[in-house]
């Protein structure tokens, strides 16, 4: 059995150190490790994108990062997002927009977003479809997604 | 996921001996978007991932006028396609690089690791065929070879890499005057699918832009590897820009294309494929060199 990895990374700007298997995928580390829950598995195969993180100030599929890769980086999480007393402007526009049923695939699509508008503060309706393709949802049809995200641009911007 | 053994090099001389030392047991880990999912799935048992992101030679993306490109094997498409000098000297390549997975995958899958995948529906090798892209690869004790990108895929999932061996880099040459490039695919969707059949063209015109000097044609998913149609590319030189011309080059390209029926698509639809493909690449290409 290979030895476990000790890793020493920055989630959500603290400093974190875990050991993990070299096996372990990032989703598995926050989840299971960390107890990170909010970054969820769908098809656990980089199709779906409910794992979704920034790493490096770059949107990746956690499930195909291995835990261990995560030395010296830098990785936000959906967790990381809100103040104690308040939502960031995505999550409030996904709620005020009524950009979720189910639920499952949201942390993935506001990290998603978060990426997008960080590099982008103004997409277009355009950019945002083919910026979260990569993130799938079984219940909304999308629309509201993209006009929650059109909201957060300008509220954010 | 069955357990290995994760390292991350510090050198290329030591990724290759960590590679050499386990055989077909080791692969060089770089973005991880076809080779997690492989091993995760069973498809492929491994011993140790060998982690590549930390070497500088298959980070560099480095690009002059003079000297063409360098492209470190690990470096992620996002990475590519935001550098706009790159992206105005080889849209071909940029082309694919935009359309392999959604925004999550680009971050992290690197051309180097889709050719090294070898899949005949690869995106991104018919434009590294068809901008002459050199694969730069590293073995064991230090030794280094370079392979043309049309001969680096032997079947599928196959390449001419031996055990111990590493893709560190490209060399792209620098873009002739009066030349561009351009990459599509038939896909039945607007995004995130696999290429029924895949088409590249790099064309050089001459000073008027209304003949072609010399033109290169690179196929994909119509044979067990992709395809460099070198005759059909040949058919150009020297011609006037004209529908015949670049109807009988995209003849050219069917009568090499031997494609499968699957769930894609049928044999008969890629072969007809090839030909619209080929002349909207060509046309593509032709129009960039206009525009310039």
């Amino acid at each position: 059995m290979p030895k476990k990895v000790h890793v020493q990374t920055t989630i959500n700007g603290e400093a974190v150190e875990y050991l993990c298997e070299p096996r372990q995928s990032l989703l598995e580390v926050l989840r299971d490790v960390l107890h990170l829950t909010g970054a969820k598995e769908g098809c656990n195969n980089g199709n779906c994108g409910a794992c979704s993180v920034i790493l490096d100030g770059r949107l990746v599929n956690s499930c195909l990062v291995l835990g261990a890769e995560l030395e010296g980086k830098s990785l936000e999480t959906i967790e990381g997002l809100a103040e104690p007393e308040q939502l960031h402007p995505i999550q409030d526009a996904f709620l005020e927009n009524a950009a979720l049923q189910c639920g499952i695939c949201t942390p993935g699509f506001i990290m998603a977003a978060k990426a997008l508008l960080d590099q982008n503060p103004n997409p277009t309706e355009h950019e945002i479809r083919y910026w979260l393709a990569g993130n799938l949802c079984r219940c909304t049809g999308y629309d509201k997604i993209v006009r929650a995200v059109q909201d957060a641009a300008q509220t954010t911007s | 996921m069955r357990a290995f053994e994760y390292v991350p090099a510090k050198t290329v001389a030591e990724a290759t001996s960590l590679l050499a030392e386990k055989g077909d047991q080791a692969k060089p880990l770089a973005g991880g978007t076809d080779l997690i999912v492989m091993v995760r799935e069973n498809r492929r048992q491994l011993e140790r991932m060998v982690d590549i992101k930390d070497l500088p030679e298959a980070n560099v993306l480095s690009y002059s006028p003079d000297t063409g490109l360098e492209l470190g094997a690990a470096v992620p498409c996002h990475e590519i396609y935001a550098d706009d000098a790159v992206s105005a000297a080889y849209p071909g390549l940029i082309d694919a690089a935009k359309i392999i997975g959604g925004t999550a995958i680009q971050g992290r899958a690197s051309v180097g690791g889709n050719l090294c995948n070898a899949s005949p529906a690869a995106d991104t090798i018919p434009p590294l065929i068809v901008l002459g892209a050199i694969c730069v690869i590293a073995g064991p004790n230090g030794s280094t070879r370079e392979v043309p990108a049309e001969q680096f895929c032997t079947a599928p999932g196959q390449t001419v890499l031996e055990n111990g061996e590493l893709l560190v880099s490209f060399k792209i040459p620098p873009p002739p005057k009066n030349s561009s490039s351009f990459y599509l695919r038939f896909i039945p969707r607007n995004e995130m699918d696999i290429a029924v059949v895949g088409a590249g063209a790099s064309v050089i015109l001459d000073d008027s832009k209304t003949s072609i000097v010399s033109a290169r044609i690179g196929l994909a998913a119509v044979a067990p590897t992709p395809l460099l149609a070198e005759e059909a590319g040949a058919s150009l030189a020297g011609k006037e820009i004209s529908d015949e011309a670049i109807d009988a080059a995209a003849e050219a390209a069917q009568a090499i294309a031997s494609p499968i029926s699957d769930m894609r698509g049928t044999a008969e639809q890629r072969t007809h494929l090839v030909g619209v493909l080929t002349r909207r690449a060509l046309n593509g290409a032709i129009q960039r060199v206009k525009e310039a």
